[in-house]
This record gives structure tokens, sequence and C-alpha cells, in this order.
């Protein structure tokens, strides 16, 4: 249970040392994630709101467009098969971008015409100013779908990078500081434990010191009352008249 | 490749009624590659869920469509498909069709704003 829920390290010092340093990178870590999703979130905000407000501006566009058509239609009668058969190559494309956001790449659309308009001749016969007003509203209408296909697509983007990122500020705020801090605490009481330790043995060694000295004490008085000299031993260098000389 | 279909530019892909396709086609989107595809589909009242879900598979695994437009009413009908889809390219856009106006609160990705965060009608008042 505890092997997970922190480090595996060696109770020591530099173990500790190590582990204050992490502790203060995850923190900084942490912080600066903080910062980038709020960054991000904020973005995401106003892209939202753009994005409701190009929805509701489309519905006018296509609303106008989809009259356009009609009114056409009234004009020249069915024209739809002509259309659709006429298809060659497409005159609107889009080209696409990167827009760069803390870090996170979001793609930007943008629409450009070329080639030559496949339908120049459509409505030549009647309803030539019809077909020209389909055409310029519906024109109007992809250019504003394309912008709105640009915000979706950051949209889409940034609530996933958005999520990523809040998962890990909520993995190093829940997770990996609590085990560092969790690391910190074992090492502390482990050194307080050794040092209670080390404690107790000098104490102990003391201890014993003392009974050892008390023996000492008590071989020398029992030997002071059995009337050996034990105060003032014999110097060994002073001369006395104890050792002969010795002679070769 | 993506160097090379940036420079190409890449198309809009219509999924709807005949009316909305051709506005569109007439807007200069329509395109009939070498293989004889095009990038609309004309849905009729006949066509069947099943085929609206192949084409919009198909126009999602062509590499240069950059955005779907479908009718909303279509999206409708594949809309357990467009729940699960939630890659950013190509942009899959709902717009009103003729006959039915826009309702936002359909929308998959307005809806997954909602879930996530505020509402679409909150932002509206707001506006």
């Amino acid at each position: 249970m505890s092997e997970k829920e922190r480090i595996q390290v060696f109770p020591s010092r530099m173990a500790q040392t190590i582990m204050k340093a992490r502790l203060k990178g995850a923190e900084k870590g942490h912080s600066l994630l903080k910062k980038k999703a709020d960054a991000l979130t904020l973005r995401f905000r106003a892209i939202l709101k753009k994005i409701i407000e190009t929805k509701v501006l489309m519905g006018e566009v296509m609303k106008e467009a989809a009259f356009s058509a009609a009114q056409a239609k009234f004009v020249i009668g069915d024209f739809n098969h002509v259309v659709l058969q006429n298809v060659t190559k497409a005159q609107t494309k889009v080209r696409s971008r990167k827009d760069n956001v803390a870090g996170v790449l979001l793609p930007v659309f943008e629409h450009y015409v070329d080639g030559s308009d496949s339908y120049e001749l459509a409505g030549l016969a009647r309803g030539g100013q019809q077909v020209s007003k389909i055409k310029k509203n519906y024109a109007k209408a992809v250019e504003l779908l394309v912008e709105l296909a640009s915000l979706q697509t950051s949209f889409v983007t940034l609530d996933e990078v958005i999520k990523i990122t809040n998962r890990r500020v909520n993995a190093i705020e829940y997770v990996i500081i609590p085990r560092i801090t969790r690391t910190l605490a074992y090492i502390i009481t482990e050194l307080d434990e050794r040092e209670r330790e080390e404690f107790y043995r000098l104490k102990k060694i003391q201890g014993k010191k003392k009974v050892i000295r008390a023996d000492a004490e008590k071989v020398r008085i029992a030997l002071k009352e059995k009337g050996v000299d034990v105060d003032n031993p014999a110097n060994i260098l002073e001369a006395t008249n104890q050792d002969q000389d010795l002679l070769f | 490749m993506a160097m090379h279909s940036a420079i190409k530019g890449k198309l809009i892909a219509v999924i709807g009624d005949e009316d909305s396709c051709v506005g569109f086609l007439l807007g200069g989107i329509g395109e009939v590659n070498k293989a004889r595809q095009t990038n609309f589909m004309v849905v009729t009242k006949n066509t069947t869920v099943h085929e609206i879900e192949e084409q919009f598979k198909s126009f999602v695994h062509r590499d240069d469509i950059a955005i779907i437009l479908i009718n909303q009413n279509v999206a409708e009908m594949i809309r357990y498909v467009l729940d699960n889809y939630n890659q950013p390219i190509p942009a899959v856009l709902e717009i009103p069709s003729k006959d039915c106006p826009y309702d936002s609160s359909k929308d998959s990705i307005l809806r997954r704003a909602k879930g996530s965060m505020f509402t679409a009608e909150d932002l509206r008042t707001e506006a």
C-alpha cells in the first residue's frame, strides 16, 4: 500500500534534497500548465461565442440564398439537372494554414477563387439576373461557412487540448505532488528515527562506561584497603634500587 | 503530401437536398475528379440512411476535402455517426435546408459545447 503512495527511495539526506528539488519542479510545472489551460480556455470561450454569432448569421444568409434560388426557379423553371450535370472543376476552394495559440496549432481555412466559372452561360436564355443573384448569395454563404468551419475546427482542437491540459494539471496536483510530499514525509520520519536510535545508542554506551568506571573504582578501593599504594604508583623512569645493574 | 495538398487547395463537400446542392454548385464548389467521384450528394426522399452514412464516411476519408456541409435534417438521420465523429479535419458543418429552419440545439458541436460549458442560449442573451 505505502509502496504505491510514495516513490521508492533510500531515506537519506541526499534523497531528501532531490525530492525537494522535484517538488519544486512539480509545483512550477503545475503553475505553468494552469496558465496554459487558462489561456486556452480564454481563447476557447471567445471562439465559442463567435461560432454562435456566426451560426445565427449563417441562418440569415442561407435563408436569403434559398429565397433567391426559389426566385430563379420561378423565372427559369427547373434548372437543377443542368447544374447537377455540368459539374467539372471547383472554382472556390479552401487552403488551410496553421495558427499558434499557446503552443497549440489551430488550422485556419481560407477560401480562394481560381479557375473559371463553369456556369458562365447558365441563364443565358432567361433569368440571367436571377442566376447571378444565386451565385452571389451562395458565394457569400460559402465564404461565411468557410469562416465557420475554421472556427469549428479550432473549437474541436482546443476542446481536446484543454481536456489534455486539465488532465495533466489534475494529475500533478492530485497524484504527483502528494506522492512527492509523502516521500518527503517518509524520508523525514526515517531520518528522525535514525537520529533517535543514534541518541539512544550513545546513552547506552555512556551507561556502560559508567558501570566499567565504577567497577574499576571498587577494585582500587579494595587494593587500597589491602595496603597497596594505588595513589602514588612508582615512576618506572626514576632510578630506584630495586633493579640490579645489568652487567655484560 | 501535406505541402502538395496545401498548394492545391481543398474542396468543400455537400450532402443535402437537391436545392441546397444546386445552390452551392452555383456558388462554385462542385468538382468531379478523375474517378468520376463528385464532392456532393443529393439526398432525395428515396435515399436510405445507409447510403448517406457511406457517402459521409467516404467524404471523411478523402484527403482532398476540408469541409463537409450537411443539411440539418440529413444530419439528424445520421446523428449517431456525427456524434461519434470528433476529428478536426474535415470539419463537419450543419446548415439549414430550405424547408427546415436552423435549430442550434440539435447541432453536434453546440451540444458538445453545452455539455462541457455553458449553453448557447446563455451566450445569445449575453451578446
